[in-house]
C-alpha cells in the first residue's frame, strides 16, 4: 500500500510562461482583449506622437543660444529659448527699478520661509508663524514694495509686474479670503435672519457671475463709488475684486465643513456656557477647518490660476508680461509666442501641481479621527 | 461677593433676574447686532449713491437705460442675428448674449461627452488608457484656462492659410485664418411642413418610448428604442422638406477680394474658445465621473456579471445610472463654470456678452447700467441652470421605500 503513497513533494514547476514575466504583464495590462489591445495601440500611438512633437519642437529643432531673433526666425525652427533667458528677470520682477530689486527678493524670501514653516508639519511655532504670515507679512510687504517710508524710494504699482504681481494678487486674496470666508459662512448659518439673508445674497451673487465681470466692475465702477476726486489704484481695484470673489467661494467651502460638525458639539459647548464666539473659535472652527483643508487648498489652486485673468483688465501679471514681450522687435518671431506660452504653462503647472499634491498629502495626514 | 447665608438658597430669586444685565440677553443682542448691520449697510449704500451722483454730475452724465436704443457705431466679428454698426446698443448686448449661449450650449454638450470618456478611461484596466487619462487630467487641470485659450488660439490661428490659399473642400467649405466658412441653409416659406413633421416625430417617438418601457416592465421584453426612433427623427424633416417641394437653398461662400462672401462662418476665436473650454472642463468632469463610478459598490458590477451582462452593458445599465446620482450635482456646477468661463472670450475678441458689454461701456460710458445688465443676465442664467439641474437631480434621485 505504502508504495502508492507519495512521501515527498512533486518537484516544483515554474509558473506557466503566459502568466509570469514581462510578456504576460504586457499582455495583461495592454492586450487583455482585442478591443482593449486596439485601444492601447491607438492611444499609445497618439501619446507617442504628442511626446515626439513636443520633444522635437522643444529640444531637437530648438534654438538654445542666439543674440536676437534672426536664428529663431528661420523656417522650421523650434522653440526659441534665448527669449526666456533674456526676459526671465522681467518675468520675475516686472518693471521694478533694477537697483531696488532687493526689496522684491526680500519679500520673496520672507514669504518662502514663512510658508515653508507653515506647510511642513514638523516645524514648530505654527501659531506665531501664522500670525506672521497672515498679519505681519502682508503689512511689511505693502510698505516694502510700495516704499515712500523709511527712506525707501516710492515705486508705483504700474511698475510692478510679472510673477511679483501674480504672487501679490494670490497671497492677498488668500490672506483676506480665509477670514472673510469664515465670517460669511458663519453669517449664512447664523440664526439672525437679516445677517443670514445678506450673507446668502452676497455669496450667491458673487458665485453666480464670472470673475472677469467682477474685475471689470471693480475697474469701472469703483471709481464712481468713491468720493469725487479719489481714483483708486488699478492694482488695488483688481486686488479688492479678486478678494471679494475668493471669499464667496471660500465661504461655501467652509460652510461645508461647518455642516459636517455634529450638532452635539454645538450643544455641548453651549452646555459648558461658552458664548458664541468662544464656541466657534475653540470648539467648532478648529474641527471644521481641519475637515476642509483640502477644499481650501483647492480654492487656493483655483485662485492662483484665476490671477491670470487680471491680464484682461490691463494689469501685467505673469501672463500679461509674457504676452507683452511678444511684440519686442528684438525677439519677434514665429516661435516667440509658442515658446513663451510653453514656459508659462510649465511655471503655472509646477505651482498648481505642487499645491494639489500638498493637499493630497495633508488630507492623508489629517485623516485621523473622522472615519469610523 | 456677598456672604452667603444658608437660608438664602430656599428663596432664590427668579431665573430671569439672575441673568443680570440685559446686555447678556441673546435675543436682544441678536436684534441689536442686526440693527447695527442694517444701519451700516444703509449708510454704505447712501455713501455710494451720493458719491456716484456727484461723480456722474461731474462727468456730465445721467443714470438711465435710454442709451440702449441708440446706434452703436461699432461692428462685431460674428453674430447669429443681423448686426451692423447702425444697430443699437441693446441689440449689441443681445448678439453678445446669443454668442455666449452658442458657445456655452455647444461646449456643455461636447465637454459632457469628452469628460465621460476620459473619466471612464481613467478607471480602465488597460495601463496605456488609464495613464493617458491621468496625464490628460493632471496637465489640463493645472494650467490656467486663460493661458489655454491663448495657446489654442495661437495653435488654431497661426498654421491656417490666408483666404486666398484657403483649404477648399468641394468648393463649399473653406478653412482659412478667417475661420471655417460653410454653406448657409436658407429656408423657404413652406418649411413649416418639415418643422411640423419633426415635432410630430418627436411626440411619436416619445409616446413609443413610454409604450416600450411599459411593455418591458410588464413582459420583460426589451423593444429597440433608439434603433426605431433615431431614423424616424432624422428622416421625418427630410420627408417633410420633400413634401413641401424642397424649399431649402444653400448660400455658398465665395472668395471676393480678400475675404469670403456669403455662407456662414465659424470664426477662429470661437473655435479656440470652444476647444479650450471643452478640454478644460472635461478634465474636471472626468474626475467627477470617476468618483461617481467608484462610489457604486463593486457588488453591483459583480452581480451584473453574474446575471450575464457583458462589460459594456454592465457599465451602461447598472453602474452609470447609479453613478449619475453622485455625478449630477458637481456636474451642474461644472456646467455653470463653463458658462461663466466663456466670458474669457473677451481676451481673444470673440464677441460674447462680456465683450459686447465691455465695448458698449467703452463707447457709451454707461458703466453702471451696462454692468448691472451683465450682472443680472449672468446671475439669471446661473440661477436658471442650477434650478434646472436641481430638478433633473431630484428626478434621478433614489426613490427609497
Amino acid at each position: 500500500m505504502t508504495a502508492y503513497v507519495r512521501t515527498e513533494d512533486a518537484p516544483r514547476l515554474p509558473a506557466p510562461a503566459n502568466i509570469v514575466g514581462w510578456r504576460a504583464a504586457i499582455r495583461e495590462r495592454l492586450f487583455p482583449t482585442p478591443l482593449s489591445g486596439l485601444a492601447s495601440i491607438i492611444i499609445g500611438a497618439l501619446l507617442l506622437w504628442v511626446i515626439w512633437t513636443i520633444v522635437d519642437w522643444a529640444l531637437l529643432r530648438a534654438v538654445f543660444v542666439a543674440p536676437d531673433r534672426t536664428l529663431c526666425n528661420v523656417e522650421g525652427a523650434g522653440a526659441c529659448w534665448p527669449v526666456i533667458q533674456d526676459k526671465a528677470l522681467q518675468w520675475v520682477y516686472g518693471f521694478y527699478p533694477i537697483d531696488q530689486r532687493w526689496r522684491v527678493n526680500l519679500v520673496y524670501l520672507m514669504g518662502a520661509v514663512s510658508l515653508a514653516g507653515l506647510l511642513i508639519p514638523r516645524i514648530p511655532f505654527k501659531g506665531w508663524n501664522a500670525l506672521f504670515f497672515f498679519v505681519v507679512y502682508p503689512i511689511a510687504t505693502f510698505f516694502l514694495l510700495l516704499g515712500g517710508v523709511f527712506g525707501l524710494p516710492y515705486v508705483e504699482t504700474s511698475q510692478w509686474g510679472g510673477l511679483l504681481v501674480t504672487l501679490v494678487l494670490a497671497v492677498t486674496a488668500i490672506v483676506t479670503s480665509v477670514p472673510l470666508g469664515i465670517l460669511l459662512a458663519l453669517g449664512r448659518r447664523s440664526e439672525m435672519p437679516i445677517v443670514s439673508l445678506l450673507s446668502t445674497i452676497f455669496i450667491e451673487v458673487v458665485r453666480g457671475v464670472p470673475l472677469v465681470l467682477v474685475l471689470f466692475m471693480a475697474a469701472n465702477m469703483f471709481p464712481l463709488f468713491m468720493p469725487p476726486g479719489v481714483n483708486p489704484d488699478k492694482l488695488l481695484k483688481a486686488v479688492v475684486g479678486m478678494s471679494l470673489f475668493a471669499s464667496a467661494y471660500m465661504a461655501e467651502t467652509i460652510r461645508g465643513g461647518l455642516q459636517a460638525i455634529p450638532k452635539g458639539q454645538y450643544e455641548a459647548s453651549r452646555a459648558l456656557g461658552l458664548p458664541y464666539w468662544k464656541m466657534m473659535g475653540l470648539i467648532v472652527m478648529p474641527q471644521a477647518l481641519k475637515i476642509v483643508i483640502p477644499g481650501i487648498v483647492n480654492n487656493f489652486i483655483g485662485l492662483f490660476k484665476d490671477t491670470s485673468l487680471v491680464t484682461v483688465v490691463g494689469i501685467f501679471d505673469l501672463l500679461g508680461i509674457v504676452q507683452s514681450g511678444f511684440n519686442d522687435a528684438k525677439w519677434a518671431s514665429a516661435q516667440t509666442g509658442n515658446t513663451g506660452y510653453f514656459a508659462l504653462a510649465m511655471i503655472y503647472w509646477v505651482f498648481c501641481f505642487g499645491m494639489s499634491r500638498y493637499s493630497m498629502y495633508i488630507e492623508r495626514k489629517l485623516n485621523t479621527g473622522h472615519k469610523r | 461677593m456677598t456672604a452667603q447665608a444658608p437660608d438664602n438658597r430656599t428663596v432664590s430669586p427668579p431665573p430671569t433676574e439672575a441673568r443680570g444685565s440685559w446686555i447678556y440677553d441673546p435675543k436682544l443682542r441678536g436684534i441689536l447686532s442686526q440693527v447695527i448691520v442694517v444701519a451700516l449697510l444703509l449708510w454704505g449704500f447712501y455713501e455710494i449713491i451720493a458719491n456716484t451722483q456727484a461723480n456722474l454730475k461731474k462727468l456730465n452724465q445721467s443714470f438711465g437705460f435710454d442709451f440702449l436704443s441708440q446706434a452703436s457705431g461699432f461692428d462685431l466679428s460674428t453674430a447669429l442675428v443681423y448686426f451692423s454698426s447702425s444697430s443699437t446698443y441693446g441689440r449689441a448686448l443681445w448678439v453678445g448674449f446669443l454668442n455666449t449661449a452658442l458657445v456655452a450650449v455647444t461646449g456643455i454638450f461636447l465637454t459632457t461627452i469628452l469628460g465621460f470618456v476620459i473619466g471612464v478611461m481613467r478607471l480602465s484596466k488597460n495601463w496605456v488608457v488609464s495613464r493617458f487619462a491621468t496625464l490628460y487630467i493632471e496637465i489640463v487641470r493645472n494650467i490656467p484656462l486663460l493661458l489655454q485659450i491663448f495657446i489654442w488660439y495661437a495653435l488654431v490661428l497661426k498654421p491656417l492659410p490666408g483666404p486666398k490659399q484657403a483649404l477648399n473642400i468641394a468648393d463649399s467649405i473653406f478653412i482659412s485664418n478667417r475661420g471655417i466658412i460653410m454653406p448657409h441653409p436658407e429656408f423657404g416659406d413652406s418649411t413649416w411642413i418639415a418643422i411640423l413633421m419633426l415635432v410630430a416625430a418627436l411626440i411619436g417617438t416619445w409616446g413609443y418610448r413610454r409604450w416600450a418601457r411599459k411593455q418591458q416592465e410588464q413582459t420583460g421584453q426589451a423593444r429597440p428604442v433608439w434603433l426605431v426612433s433615431l431614423p424616424i427623427i432624422i428622416l421625418s424633416p427630410i420627408i417633410g422638406l420633400a413634401l413641401a417641394g424642397w424649399p431649402l437653398t444653400w448660400d455658398f461662400p465665395q472668395l471676393a477680394g480678400f475675404n469670403f462672401k456669403g455662407g456662414m462662418t465659424l470664426v477662429p476665436e470661437f473655435i479656440a474658445l470652444l476647444l479650450a473650454l471643452v478640454i478644460y472642463t472635461a478634465a474636471f468632469i472626468a474626475e467627477n465621473v470617476r468618483s461617481g463610478i467608484l462610489a457604486v459598490s463593486h457588488g453591483q458590477t459583480e452581480a451584473a456579471h453574474a446575471l450575464g451582462l457583458d462589460n459594456g452593458k454592465t457599465l451602461r445599465l447598472v453602474v452609470i445610472p447609479q453613478a449619475l446620482r453622485v455625478i449630477i450635482p458637481p456636474m451642474a456646477s461644472q456646467y455653470l463654470n463653463l458658462t461663466k468661463n466663456s466670458s474669457l472670450a473677451v481676451a481673444i475678441g470673440y464677441p460674447d456678452l462680456m465683450y459686447a458689454g465691455g465695448t458698449v461701456n467703452n463707447q457709451s460710458g454707461k458703466a453702471i447700467e451696462v454692468f448691472s445688465i451683465l450682472l443680472v443676465v449672468y446671475l439669471t442664467t446661473s440661477l436658471l441652470t442650477s434650478l434646472l439641474m436641481n430638478w433633473f437631480n431630484s428626478r434621478m434621485k433614489l426613490v427609497e421605500r
